[in-house]
């Protein structure tokens, strides 16, 4: 198969908020510096963030990082490298003012500041009481950011490749990295992008999941390509879920549905969550609501022919509220659930919203793996910021608004780091090594002449219940165990999936199966690390590890106070010691996560 | 088909995957009703749409929103009826 080589300083691999954000640093130093994509840089999913971006501005009342950090680690539930958080807490505020000076349209307040609303598990005073920390463009928060920095980034001449499909990480035997192999869907030409910096920034992979809130597009792609290339995925287990999604569709309905009134109900009608969380009701925390849900579903009290979702019900609401204070929440509920409901409930599951794990990091946004040496030793020409990455901030279980701040700081962070590196490397680059690039052409070879193989779509749903049966929300020992067993058939079949149109030029059926190798490594990463948790903490909570003197919320910070990092060769685990030691600060000493 | 066009098919047909989860849902749908049974004019009509900001075609496609074009109102009424 034909290929040819183009040479840059920089090749970034994504175009939402931390593949934009790295460009600008790479761009602006006069670095070559190519951007390859999957879609156009503004249709990355970062668009889908409402909410905000965190950062302690204190623009409506007092706030200060040190408290953001305490949340933060707090959210965690105490996975979440403490370097790397008081890193994260101490830039934002530079990051919020630098995008603001990009163009990025804040809501103001009426001294004309950048105006900040509070958002779930951000207080003050550590935990205090809540405070006002996010800052929102109307509700296109997401979407206005990626559209300032697209623009910064034209303006710095970042060359941009859109619709081109990374295939490949390129690394060679003293393992530094060299670029990526890419296609171009237009031609289905395929370019081997040297570069002396190679960034991640694809995202998240929420499609590993029969129920995600995620658009199609998030098929971890970044972390298949890195696992491929013998680098460990950290902390997999670590999904948040959000516990209304439509039944069957995984559409988002947002909180506040249930802040006007919304009240969750089971087959009996049984408004259940007074029974699971007598005060706060159908108010409680996103990680309590769901396990009820679940718990409601697996005893049998599951709505529906096959009892499988429960209802959000506002029928009781005055309809000119619901048209007032939920826009939208109508138009998805007819679109996706066929129900008006104003007039009937809505169907909803706990669905898979954010993946906290991913290729692991430190907080410079250089690859790090074990080694010879110690835990985290760089990888040679290496970085990756934003969802695909785990820098670790996030920990077992994320704050709202954190991850769009996650985006820009370590995205800026990776870009940084790579300048400097640059600024002392040869001018030469690197020999490419034939092997690797083969590599990455035998998986596209072989879709063009594998015959009696698997179906693309019937194997992805496969995998997808497969997870969301035995690795949801709520997670059991024996359904762990036979996921693994199970996820393992479902790889053999991804490695014989046949497209059977086999041209070469914007074929969705190809794309998808290339995808579906990424997503089979992101799947079984996770039912590995999940079975082989045997604690609860933050998103990862198992029946087996309940409650208890010794262990309070099922949390063992005895054993399992560590990172999981799963290896590809030989579906092996190791761990790493979790970092408690700050920047500058004292540690914030463990405790149960309460709120 | 002929070449041309199926190139313009896996065009649209990729262009269909956007930021939000809703609008991939809907296309999924259309797609899978319609086949590569669309004229030509349709596929137009369909291009000019996909052009548009994710949140502004979700506000079209949602019908909180009308366009003035009668022929891309026809479209979306089929987009939702999928
Ligand atoms: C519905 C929803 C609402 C959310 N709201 C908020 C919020 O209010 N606040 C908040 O902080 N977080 C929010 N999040 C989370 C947040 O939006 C994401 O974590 C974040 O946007 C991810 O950004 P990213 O830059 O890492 O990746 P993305 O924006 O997903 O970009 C990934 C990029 O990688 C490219 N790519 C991927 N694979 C390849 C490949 N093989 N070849 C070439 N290119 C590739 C894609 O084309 C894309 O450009 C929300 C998430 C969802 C699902």
């Amino acid at each position: 198969m034909a290929y040819t080589v183009r040479k840059f300083d920089a090749v970034i691999v994504g175009a939402g908020g931390a593949g934009l954000r790295a460009a600008i640093q790479l761009s602006e130093s006069g670095y070559k510096t190519a951007v390859i994509t999957k879609v156009f840089p503004t249709r990355s999913h970062t668009v889908a963030a409402q909410g905000g971006v965190a950062a302690s501005l204190g623009n409506s009342e007092e706030d200060h990082w040190h408290w953001h950090m305490y949340d933060t680690v707090k959210g965690s539930d105490w996975l979440g490298d403490q370097d790397a958080i008081e890193f994260m807490c101490r830039k934002a505020n530079e990051c919020v003012i630098e995008l603001e000076h990009y163009g990025m349209p804040f809501d103001r307040t009426d001294a004309g500041k950048i105006y900040q609303r509070p958002f779930g598990g951000h207080m003050s005073n550590f935990g205090e009481k809540p405070v006002r920390r996010s800052c929102a463009a109307a509700d296109r928060t997401g979407h206005a950011m990626l559209h300032a920095m697209y623009q910064r980034n034209v303006k710095a001449n970042t060359q941009f490749f859109v619709e081109w499909m990374a295939l490949d990480l390129v690394r060679d035997s003293e393992g530094e990295v060299l670029g990526v192999t890419a296609m171009d869907m237009e031609t289905g030409e395929i370019v081997v992008f040297q570069a002396k910096a190679t960034i991640f920034a694809t995202g998240g992979s929420g499609r590993i999941y029969y129920s995600s809130t995620n658009a199609f597009i998030n098929t971890g792609d970044g972390l298949g390509m890195a696992a491929r290339a013998g680098i460990p995925l950290e902390d997999m287990e670590f999904w948040q879920f959000h516990p209304t999604g439509v039944a069957g569709a995984g559409v988002l309905i947002t909180e506040g549905v249930r802040g006007e009134g919304g009240i969750l109900r089971n087959a009996q009608g049984e408004r259940f969550m007074e029974r699971y969380a007598p005060n706060a009701k159908d108010l409680a925390s996103r990680d309590v609501v769901s396990r009820a849900m679940v718990t409601e579903i697996n005893e049998g009290r599951g709505c529906g022919p096959n009892k499988d979702f429960v209802l959000l019900d506002i029928t009781h609401l005055d309809p000119a509220t619901i048209m007032k204070r939920l826009p939208g929440i109508r138009e998805i509920a007819i679109q996706f659930a066929g129900v008006d409901c104003i007039k009937e409930p809505i169907p909803v599951v706990p669905t898979c919203h954010y993946q906290m794990g991913g290729i692991p990091t430190n907080y410079s946004g250089q690859v790090v793996v074990p080694g010879k040496r110690s835990q985290n030793e760089i990888v040679p020409g290496f970085y990756a910021a934003g969802e695909c990455a785990c820098a670790s901030v996030h920990g077992a279980n994320r704050l709202g608004t954190n991850s769009l701040l996650d985006l820009l700081v370590f995205g800026k962070s990776a870009g940084e780091t790579a300048v400097e590196t640059l600024k002392q490397s040869p001018k030469a680059h690197k020999d490419l090594p034939q092997g690797e690039i083969d590599r990455a052409l035998a998986r596209v070879n072989r879709l063009n002449t594998q015959t009696g193989g698997t179906n693309v779509h019937e194997t992805r749903l496969d995998m997808q219940r497969t997870m969301q049966k035995h690795a949801g929300v709520f997670r059991f020992a024996d359904l762990l165990q036979q996921g693994v067993d199970k996820i393992k058939q479902v790889e053999e079949q991804v490695r014989q999936t046949e497209i059977k149109d086999k041209s070469m030029v914007f074929n969705t059926a190809r794309i998808e199966a290339l995808e579906l190798d990424n997503l089979i490594e992101v799947a079984v990463s996770t039912m590995v690390s999940a079975e082989a948790r045997k604690e609860s903490r933050g998103a990862h909570v198992r029946s087996d590890c309940a409650d208890s003197a010794e262990f309070p919320d099922g949390r063992n910070d005895k054993d399992w106070l560590k990172h999981s990092l799963w290896y590809k060769e030989g579906n092996r685990l190791d761990y790493k010691s979790v970092k408690l030691t700050p920047l500058t600060v004292e540690t914030i000493a463990l405790k149960k996560r309460a709120y | 088909m002929d070449d041309a066009r199926q190139v313009r098919m896996g065009k649209l047909r990729w262009h269909c995957r956007r930021a939000l989860l809703e609008l991939d849902i809907v296309f999924q749908r259309f797609w899978s009703e319609v086949g590569d049974n669309l004229d030509d004019a349709t596929l137009d009509v369909m291009e000019n749409l996909l052009a548009e900001e994710d949140h502004d075609l979700w506000e079209l496609v949602s019908g909180r929103r009308q366009s003035e074009d009668p022929q891309t109102q026809a479209l979306l009424t089929r987009l939702r009826a999928a």
